[in-house]
């Protein structure tokens, strides 16, 4: 199963994504955003970074990017598309996933461990995962705090489409156990067809025994069990 | 600065310094060639109040690639792996501006490291500032943690930890220091000499603006007074984004071999790296500032010469390969111009609009620079600060000390810096931030390596030589509790101003300390910095060296020591000598007792060796190991307690033992009848994990939960 695994200027965890997913049999291959071809690949996967520094506003001249044509074609034709962290952000600005993220609520980076709890499997971000599930992945990110308009986040909620939430160890998700001030503690969303989903914390940090946790494996798994060969985009 | 002083004084040039210039041109400088010198005869450039002394450290073992004097020192990790360090200073833009100051001193660095050929895979920040109780000294530590998040993140390098001392010294004169670690392959080590008649030198990476003109000369080796908020513009501005996009460009230079020699711009900017690039191959350059990318277009001459902009790199190529390098310049969206040409004649001569505008030897930038031998005296306050006339008290209430020590916030719980740094990128973390030394694996091998940034000025000020050694056997042992050997040191020393008898008295002790010690540990030093003029209104700030301990094993251990695997039940150990009441410098008298006064205890170079022995031997079995530093016994044992969430019951014994920190000693947490035998290092069990108190029997107790509460407001209380 080959894996775009696609590079603005600026992003980081492209190595990171490609290493992990290999590590579960998959192919990833990197692709310079430049490009606009993505024919051949049964999934892609948008990694977290600074895509153009985040300039102007997070994901916001990424989505201008000559790839995201190329993205938004497997997008429409069910190809898994996964959003890690900034590739969520891009998600968001580039419309092929609901809302968009502002600051952290205390206006700090974050990174360290954070608990979720999966809230559906309807997904290629979570459909190996079981309902109601803790996760325990890391948060690496100043801007994950989710927002959305009253009517998106309607339907998001109504439509079984929040894969994931922040909560305690205990799965408690509520405002003491949201690090970040994210609406209705959202940590996970997809889109209606469950092709497109992202999640802010990183599943390739948290995939191998003596990096402290392996709950990651079961975000990766998922999407390298969604690829099916031959996806045909328009 | 007044208009009427000759343009050299205003330079920051001293007459007789002036006078030489003179001597080796055979004429008067030029405007620009007086810049050039200016900059390159400054102290941060040309080390010339200490370079006769930095002779001192042991350099050589057999793993050392790149010794001191290049950007960044490398040694040997078997099987192909080089590993890349070094350390530097942003003390005074930080001072100024404390973001822009703290990210640039992180794009420094790491473009210190990837100019060898490495991937710079981690950064370590140790900090300095004056009592959080001072609103301005909040405000600066916020910004300077701001500014390393911001860089570092963006960048795409983590930041794996660091460390915080507090001290009115640094009230006006805080100290950042910044340590970066590079991973590369024997074949992509790079050196930055311009060899080869007809080369071309390609400035890659931002323009050049007038930011930053003078940071080296003006900011960085010169004392501060009332005005300095004046010197705002000499600090310059990084852009994250630009430097990542020039990492990734030049590590694709140097797979592919286009370059024959690299060199960042750092300060003193286009003059320093042409003249050390040329001078290094033993050639000349002729350089066209009409080609240089420019941010502003009526630059003069020396401006373009003098300018730090950040995120710029000069190439060395040859002229065959010049298409393919531009290629790849654009492939990365970076700007590339080809500036100058090597030549033999061993001259640098600079032109604009056609015109000659600076012709030197390249080499009298750097080998001519002066060379001081400052006097030195011991100070007097030595004799006063030995005396410590008040007696211990008898007896101490435990739990209280205990809690009144952890909500120190150089005690407390740094995890409020470190969750703003992305300290896990690359999948190499095996032990973080927030421990006494962090480890990273090397993907694909079985080798790891640790590293510590350590610190401890107030002991160097009551006696830097005792104090300097203790330092590097600290940092030794910081590693050695993850499973690793010392393998090589970076040293940043941070000292006052070097006219004064009594800092240069510090400095040349310091080395000795430190020199001694590394000796007997048999660990190189491969690089390092001095910081001198760290002085505010003629305060000097306390002789400050800071070590960087790269430690190394192969392979590492499987599941390495960690403060968070101690479980009811286990045993409690202490292991190293027989404690000597060592309260000299301590938290204990410094927090509770309210002084600052003792003589340190010497080191014991035997005693450290066979003690760092030991930790790396054991970590490979033990679960827990914790070097006992700051707050002594009690609060290494409170800081198990906390991360494991267990308590812990202590046999009875002298309070004293609890805090005083005798040096050379570590904590060893294990299963029952799970310490194996030790030889002639010492080791006394002192207590069993277990309950909900650290209950110090007779001397009181608390619970685990109260300390904790206490250690994680420390500093994040501190910020809301």
């Amino acid at each position: 199963m080959r894996v775009a695994v696609v590079m603005f200027p600026g992003t980081n965890c492209e190595h990171d994504v490609a290493y992990a997913l290999a590590e579960l049999g998959a192919e990833p291959e990197l692709v310079w955003h430049r490009e606009t071809d993505l024919d051949g690949f049964d999934g892609v996967v948008l990694p977290g970074g600074f895509a153009h520094g985040d300039y102007l506003r997070t994901g916001a001249i990424a989505r201008f990017s000559p790839v995201m044509g190329a993205v938004e074609r497997h997008a429409a034709a069910g190809t898994p598309v996964l959003g890690i962290c900034n590739g969520f952000q891009i998600l968001c600005e580039a419309g092929l996933l609901p809302g968009a993220m502002v600051a952290n609520r205390d206006l700090r980076f974050i990174c360290r461990p954070v608990h979720l709890r999966v809230e559906s499997t309807d997904s290629m971000l979570t459909r190996a995962a079981r309902v109601g599930q803790v996760l325990r992945l890391p948060l690496n990110s100043y801007e994950g705090n989710y927002i959305a308009p009253a009517a998106d986040l309607v339907r998001l909620e109504s439509q079984g489409r929040v894969m994931l939430r922040y909560c305690d160890a205990a799965g408690v998700a509520d405002e003491a156990t949201n690090p970040n001030g994210s609406t209705n503690s959202i940590a996970g969303i997809a889109n209606e067809q469950g092709n497109v989903a992202a999640l802010m914390p990183h599943p390739e940090r948290a995939a191998e025994e003596v990096l402290g946790s392996v709950d990651g494996r079961v975000i990766l798994e998922s999407f390298v069990a969604s690829m099916v060969r031959e996806p045909a985009p328009a | 600065m007044s208009g009427s002083e000759p343009a050299h004084r205003q330079l920051g040039m001293t007459d007789d310094e002036y006078d030489s210039v003179v001597e080796i041109l055979g004429r008067e400088p030029r405007p620009a060639e007086l810049a050039m010198y200016s900059v390159m005869w400054s102290e941060h450039c040309s080390y010339k109040s200490s370079r006769a002394w930095l002779g001192r450290f042991p350099t050589e073992a057999p793993w050392v690639v790149v010794g001191p004097g290049e950007n960044a020192g490398v040694v040997d990790l078997g099987d192909g792996w080089l590993a890349a360090l070094r350390i530097e200073s942003h003390n005074h833009p930080s001072f100024v501006e404390p973001y822009q100051g703290a990210a640039t001193g992180v794009g420094g660095i790491l473009r210190d490291v990837f100019t060898m050929g490495a991937r710079p895979v981690a950064v370590w920040d140790p900090l300095r500032f004056g009592p959080l109780s001072v609103a301005r000294n909040r405000y600066l530590l916020s910004g300077v943690v701001s500014g390393i998040a911001g860089y570092g993140n963006a960048v795409g390098v983590p930041t794996l930890g660091g460390e915080l001392e507090f001290a009115d010294c640094y009230s006006a004169n805080p100290l950042v220091n910044v340590m970066a670690l590079g991973l590369l392959k024997r074949e992509q080590l790079v050196l930055r000499a311009a060899s080869g008649d007809g080369n071309v030198a390609v400035l890659l990476g931002s323009s050049t603006g007038r930011d930053g003109i003078g940071g080296a000369s003006i900011l960085a080796s010169a004392s501060f007074d009332e005005e300095s908020g004046a010197k705002r513009p000499s600090v310059q501005v990084g852009d994250p984004f630009e430097e990542k996009k020039l990492i990734e460009a030049c590590l694709e230079l140097y797979q592919r071999g286009l370059v024959v020699g690299i060199q960042d711009l750092g300060a003193a900017g286009i003059s320093c790296a042409t003249s050390e690039s040329a001078a290094g191959g033993g050639m000349g350059m002729d350089v066209d500032l009409d080609a240089v990318h420019l941010r502003e277009l009526d630059m003069t001459p020396g401006e373009i010469l003098m300018s730090e902009s950040q995120e710029r790199m000069l190439a060395i190529v040859k002229p065959g390969d010049l298409d393919d390098v531009l290629a790849l310049a654009e492939k990365w969206e970076i700007a590339a111009s080809a500036i100058g040409h090597v030549n033999p004649s061993k001259q640098l001569r600079v032109f604009h609009h056609g015109e000659l505008v600076a012709e030197v030897p390249a080499a009298s930038l750097s080998d001519d620079a002066p060379l001081y031998r400052r006097p030195a005296a011991r100070p007097s306050y030595l004799d006063r600060v030995w005396q410590v006339d008040e007696p211990l008290p008898a007896g101490v209430d435990m739990g209280d000390t205990l809690l009144h020590l952890l909500a120190d916030p150089a005690l407390g719980d740094p995890s409020w810096i470190y969750e703003q740094y992305d300290h896990q990128l690359f999948l190499n973390t095996v032990v973080g931030p927030g421990n006494d030394g962090s480890l990273m694996r090397i993907k694909g091998t079985r080798k790891g390596l640790a590293v510590s940034t350590d610190g401890n000025a107030l002991l160097c000020y009551l006696d830097p030589r005792r104090g300097s050694a203790r330092l590097v056997y600290e940092a030794a042992l910081n590693v050695a509790v993850t499973g690793a050997r010392p393998y090589a040191v970076v040293d940043n020393l941070n000292f006052g101003n070097p006219e004064k008898p009594d800092v240069m008295w510090q400095f040349l002790e310091t080395v000795e300390g430190m020199a001694e010690a590394c000796e007997v540990l048999g660990v190189p030093v491969i690089g390092g910095n001095v910081s001198f003029y760290n002085e505010t209104d003629g305060e000097d700030i306390y002789p400050s060296p800071v070590v960087g301990m790269l430690g190394f094993c192969d392979p590492m251990p499987e599941s390495p020591p960690r403060l968070d695997r101690a479980e009811a039940g286990m045993e409690v150990w202490l292991i190293g000598p027989e404690d000597h009441d060592d309260f000299a410098a301590s938290a204990y008298t410094r927090v509770i007792l309210g002084h600052r006064r003792g003589r340190p205890l010497a080191p014991d170079p035997a005693m450290a060796v066979a003690v760092i022995d030991a930790a790396a031997t054991l970590a490979s079995t033990v679960p827990v190991l914790h070097d006992v530093s700051s707050g002594g016994v009690a609060v290494a044992l409170a800081e198990i307690c906390i991360e494991s969430d267990v308590g812990v019951e202590l046999a009875n014994g002298d309070w004293r033992c609890l805090l005083s920190e005798s040096p050379h000693r570590f904590l060893a947490v294990v299963p029952p009848g799970g310490l194996p035998d030790l030889g002639d290092v010492p080791a006394r069990r002192i207590g069993t994990m277990g309950g909900d108190f650290i209950d110090f029997d007779r001397h009181g107790d608390v619970t685990v939960a109260r300390a904790a509460t206490a250690w994680r407001n420390a500093l994040r209380g501190q910020f809301g």
